[in-house]
């Protein structure tokens, strides 16, 4: 165990462990404590959290500046079947090769069988400013079978602390937030409940050591997705919601599982997440498995992380309340199969060989996924499904990002990208509460007088999400932009382009959302009212974290010193058991195109909205904008844009193209046939109808009637003569095998 | 010494096989029996004298928990739970013609076995040859017991909760409503 | 002693057990031909277990296994004859050629 390694890092266990007991302590003394009890519980455990996830943090980040001196690991268990399953001894040049290397630690005070790991790196023939921090891990063993033993443990890294930090703020703001919200809800104690389990659950998966931990965990976020989805079970849509978020989800947990199994018998038998690392690292490691298994595990991605094709779960979730569609749909449950990635890297990294192409499928299936999901957050009404589809887009720039090998970016992405779509939910949450429980952006409009503090605090997230320059959203955005366009050995031009595109398109449907819901007239009944502070307290927070989290990651530029610039790439990422990468550097020209493209985006949806249905409308006709404004048309008229191209293509084209036929072909052809048919029709009817006709007719049914019966006589219901067939069938096998074999 | 030592292993080797051989033909003319006979209280009372017979292989075999396991297990239990189920069953306790399906149906079965056992047998004989035990060792009950509660302790959990699970299972589907 | 005569032993009880399932009608009488396949696995179990334990005195798997058969066997047994007094109750008559319900 490492001496040095501190309190909170090897006791992040106690994490997780808090939120399950606040969730058995809500769960059953919940329905006898009034609401504020048992939101109290909630929040409370929640904070504890917090404080903890900071120290965690707090105490990576010294470890990081003061890394453990690392003696050379000696050849243990671990390094010995390692070793000989990638057939050939690790090599200890690079830096980043080489097993983990396990060490059996004290055997813990209470008895508890306490085996901690310290992974130690082989002796590395390292650069002088290269340090490498392998992470803390403390395991002990969960069960054993057969001789392998399977452990359960922590492993905390930076990628860790920054989860840990993320998950308990925002989970903290939405409980605060959910007091007020979900006041006098039938299922109060049912929801906080769920929300803890949640909390836990999604705790336990980001600080996994192995493999089969993050399937509990990944399972457990699910199950608890799918009861705050159907929270309002009552109506039948919320049901099919969170039944349609189960079954999707387990299309992708297909794969992720399979993924698992995959990478256990490709890395030797083994779930660590870091022995698994390191042998997609090893040089003798099998490329194709680890394509296999990459892809395998980028089905439970595709399906958790809203990806192309499998997003269409995510936009129907927001049936649930909507402080879950923040935490679980928006900031962290969704995230987490970029989390898989971003943690199985070296997988990912070798396996798709994303240093050295210029496409792979991850980048790819992210890029889409930007712009499928931008594109369908134009024709919404409902304010929470634009922003969930924004979620959708925003995941897409995040798989993209790591796809080119941005991992900075795409996590830094990750972190900013949870504060202020939060913040845009619990916005949103806010409207509907002023607005009488509704979401139709046209039964919204002019609420910004009546909602100053939802109003400012919306459009500050918003200008993050948008990339304006200096909000959050820019440094991450342009991060990932500048990763695809310097790539690894070659540059991701088709992401540059579908990074950049998406960039116009999310300011253009933001500035959409924000006109219909906080412009113009009321259009709603009644008289909106602002929230109560506790809903817009959060709201504060979330926004401040919008404005300044992009700083945490400022890029080297005007010679800043050291210690400034690029903290969270020098804290977050691993650099132990990592693929080594390239950095993208800052590249002006694109940072100030991106934020032209949004300007434009903006300037496009703002002509359209403010300018286009003012009087002013016919002057845009004849001003210098009428190309943006035709080009806005043709964006903007994206609803029936949808229904002219998807469903007219479908529909139109092919009902007119039938019509056509119908009129001159059929008709001429029947006209025409009309009388030779009348002259031939009676010779015909007696030679062939009667005969030929009915004969093939007649002959048809008899044939599958007899057909049938000899089918159905197999089905006898008779067991015995299915274990007569089946035996049969056995034996028939087993010749044929043992023919195949000796041939 | 040494001489005396390799004619008693020589002579031990021929009784194991004689007996084996001896327990072998029992065995499978019993359960041939089983499989035939008239009677269902008989085939119940044949079908104690083959897992009789296994328990004596396993001693053979030098797995002594094992052979006292199936003993305990399937003589003491399972047989009187089988002759239970005669008795509730209300079967007759003499020669019935009705316990047997009609000839085609069991040339059918015939058939099949015989199949499988070629197919079996030509497998082993391919994989096996003539390849000799050499020494068996006595397998103790202490090491069988370390096996089960530390290599295959979750299977033996599943196990016992399949156990449980079986037996509210039986007792759901025998009870009278 | 041939790894041999042990297993042949067990194909033949295997087989004269697959007969047995299939040509009796009784079900008392098949679930007993099902204890015959059950055992014949046990007895090659124990004898691969026997051959492995010579070379590798910590390894007992096959014994093991063998008995996690005998209690599956004894569960299966249990639940079986449960079966047939239900079948025997709700018909009487525990000819499993009259059981065909699900016929097609």
């Amino acid at each position: 165990m490492d001496q040095n390694a501190g309190w909170f890092l090897e006791n992040a266990w106690i994490i997780p462990l808090i939120m399950a007991g606040s969730f058995l302590t809500i769960l059953f003394f919940g329905k006898r404590l009034p609401e504020r009890g048992t939101a109290g519980i909630g929040i409370v455990a929640v904070g504890v959290c917090l404080v903890l996830s900071l120290g965690v943090a707090t105490q990576w980040v010294q470890r990081v500046n003061d890394p453990p001196v690392v003696e050379h690991g000696t050849s243990t268990e671990g390094a010995g079947v390692h070793g000989a399953d990638a057939g050939e001894p690790p090599e200890t040049g690079g830096p980043h090769d080489g097993p983990a290397v396990e060490q059996p630690g004290p055997v813990g005070v209470e008895g508890e069988h306490a085996a901690a790991v310290s992974l130690a790196v082989p002796a590395a023939a390292e650069g002088g400013e290269h340090h490498e921090v392998p992470p803390v891990v403390n395991q002990i063993t969960w069960f054993q079978n057969g001789g392998v033993e399977f452990k359960v443990g922590t492993l905390v890294d930076g990628l860790t602390a920054m989860m840990l930090v993320t998950v308990t703020i925002i989970s903290l703001l939405v409980h605060i937030y959910s007091r007020e919200y979900l006041h006098g809800d039938v299922r109060f104690t049912h929801y906080y409940a769920f929300l803890s389990l949640f909390t836990a659950a999604m705790l336990f998966y980001v600080m996994s050591s192995s493999t089969l931990q993050m399937l509990v965990g990944w399972e457990l976020v699910g199950v608890c997705s799918f009861t705050l989805i159907g929270h309002w079970w009552e109506e039948k849509k919320n049901t099919d919601a969170a039944l349609k978020a189960f079954l999707t989800n387990r299309v992708g947990d297909v794969g992720l599982l399979l993924g698992v199994v995959v990478t256990f018998f490709a890395a030797g038998g083994t779930f660590e997440i870091l022995e698994i690392n390191g042998y997609a690292l090893s040089p003798g490691a099998n490329q194709t498995l680890l394509l296999v298994g990459a892809l395998l595990l980028f089905g439970g991605v595709t399906s958790k992380s809203g990806q192309f094709p499998l997003h269409t779960w995510l936009p129907d979730a927001m049936a649930g309340p909507t402080p879950v569609s923040a935490l679980i749909h928006a900031a962290t449950m969704v995230v987490a199969g970029v989390y898989l990635i971003a943690r199985l890297y070296a997988v990912f990294f070798e396996g798709l060989n994303i240093g050295a192409n210029a496409i792979n499928y991850v980048a790819l299936i992210g890029g889409v996924t930007i712009l499928v999901g931008a594109s369908l957050a134009f024709v919404q009404h409902d304010l929470k499904k634009v922003l969930a589809y924004s979620t959708i887009s925003q995941l897409g720039y995040m798989v993209m990002a790591l796809g080119v090998g941005a991992w900075t970016a795409g996590v830094f992405h990750l972190f900013t990208h949870a504060f202020f779509k939060a913040g845009l939910f619990l916005g949103a949450g806010s409207v509907s509460h002023a607005a009488h429980h509704t979401f139709d952006m046209r039964e919204m409009g002019g609420l910004r007088k009546h909602m100053p503090a939802t109003f400012a605090t919306f459009v500050i997230c918003t200008a993050a999400l948008m990339g304006i320059f200096p909000l959050a959203g820019f440094w991450s955005k342009d991060e990932i932009l500048a990763g695809a366009s310097q790539g690894q050995e070659q540059a991701y031009t088709l992401m540059l382009i579908m990074g950049a595109i998406g960039a116009l398109l999310t300011a253009a449907y933001m500035t959409r959302a924000i006109y219909l819901t906080f412009f113009g007239e009321y259009r709603g009944h009644g008289t909106p009212h602002e929230s109560p502070r506790i809903m817009t307290i959060p709201l504060w927070i979330l926004s401040f974290g919008a404005v300044t989290f992009g700083f945490l990651n400022f890029p080297k530029v005007l010679s800043l010193p050291e210690g400034l610039t690029t903290r969270f790439e020098h804290f977050v990422e691993p650099t132990f058991l990592f693929p080594e990468i390239e950095h993208p550097t800052f590249n002006p020209v694109l940072a100030i195109v991106s934020t032209l493209l949004a300007a434009l985006g903006f300037a496009l949806a703002y002509q359209y909205y403010w300018l286009g249905r003012s009087p002013l409308a016919g002057l845009s006709q004849k001003s210098g904008f009428r190309q943006g404004y035709v080009l806005l048309q043709n964006k903007y008229y994206l609803d029936t844009l949808y229904t002219d191209i998807i469903v007219g293509a479908t529909k139109g084209p092919i009902a007119r193209a039938s019509y056509w036929f119908n009129q001159y072909v059929i008709d001429a052809i029947v006209n025409g046939a009309g009388r030779i048919s009348v002259a031939i029709a009676s010779v015909l009817y007696r030679e062939v109808d009667q005969q030929v006709i009915d004969g093939i007719v007649n002959g048809c049914g008899y044939v599958s009637e007899s057909s049938g019966q000899v089918l159905r006589r197999m089905q006898t219901g008779k067991v015995q003569q299915y274990a007569a067939l089946l035996f049969a069938a056995a034996a028939v096998l087993a010749g044929a095998f043992i023919v195949a074999v000796s041939l | 010494m040494i001489g005396v030592g390799r004619v008693l292993a020589a002579d031990l080797l021929v009784a194991q096989n004689i007996a084996f051989y001896l327990i072998a033909v029992g065995m499978v003319i019993a359960a041939v029996r089983v499989v035939t006979v008239k009677n269902m209280v008989h085939a119940a009372l044949w079908l104690v004298l083959v897992l009789g017979g296994i328990a004596a292989q396993f001693i053979l075999l030098a797995a002594e928990f094992i052979a006292i396991t199936q003993v305990l297990v399937y003589i003491g239990a399972i047989i009187v739970l089988f002759l239970f189920g005669i008795m509730l069953t209300r079967a007759p306790m003499d020669r019935s013609p009705d316990l047997d399906h009609p000839k085609q149906a069991r040339v059918v079965g015939a058939a099949i076995g015989l199949v499988l056992l070629a197919v079996m047998g030509y497998a082993l004989w391919d994989g096996f040859e003539d390849r000799q035990f050499g020494q068996i060792l006595v397998q103790r009950t202490a090491q069988v017991s370390d096996s089960i509660f530390s290599t295959y302790l979750l299977p033996f959990e599943v196990v016992s909760v399949l156990l449980l699970a079986a037996l509210i299972g039986a007792i759901v589907l025998a009870r009278r409503d | 002693m041939l790894v041999n005569q042990f297993l042949f032993l067990g194909a033949i009880l295997f087989c004269i057990g697959v007969y047995g399932v299939l040509a009796r009608r009784n079900a008392v009488l098949l679930l007993m031909s099902i204890e015959l396949i059950l055992n014949s696995v046990n007895i090659n179990l124990v004898a691969f277990g026997a051959l492995w334990h010579a070379n590798d005195p910590s390894n007992l798997s096959g014994q093991v296994f063998a008995l996690f058969v005998i209690a599956i066997a004894a569960a299966e047994v249990g639940v079986g004859l449960a079966i047939v007094l239900m079948l025997y109750r709700t018909r009487r008559s525990i000819d499993v050629s009259e059981v065909d319900l699900m016929k097609g």
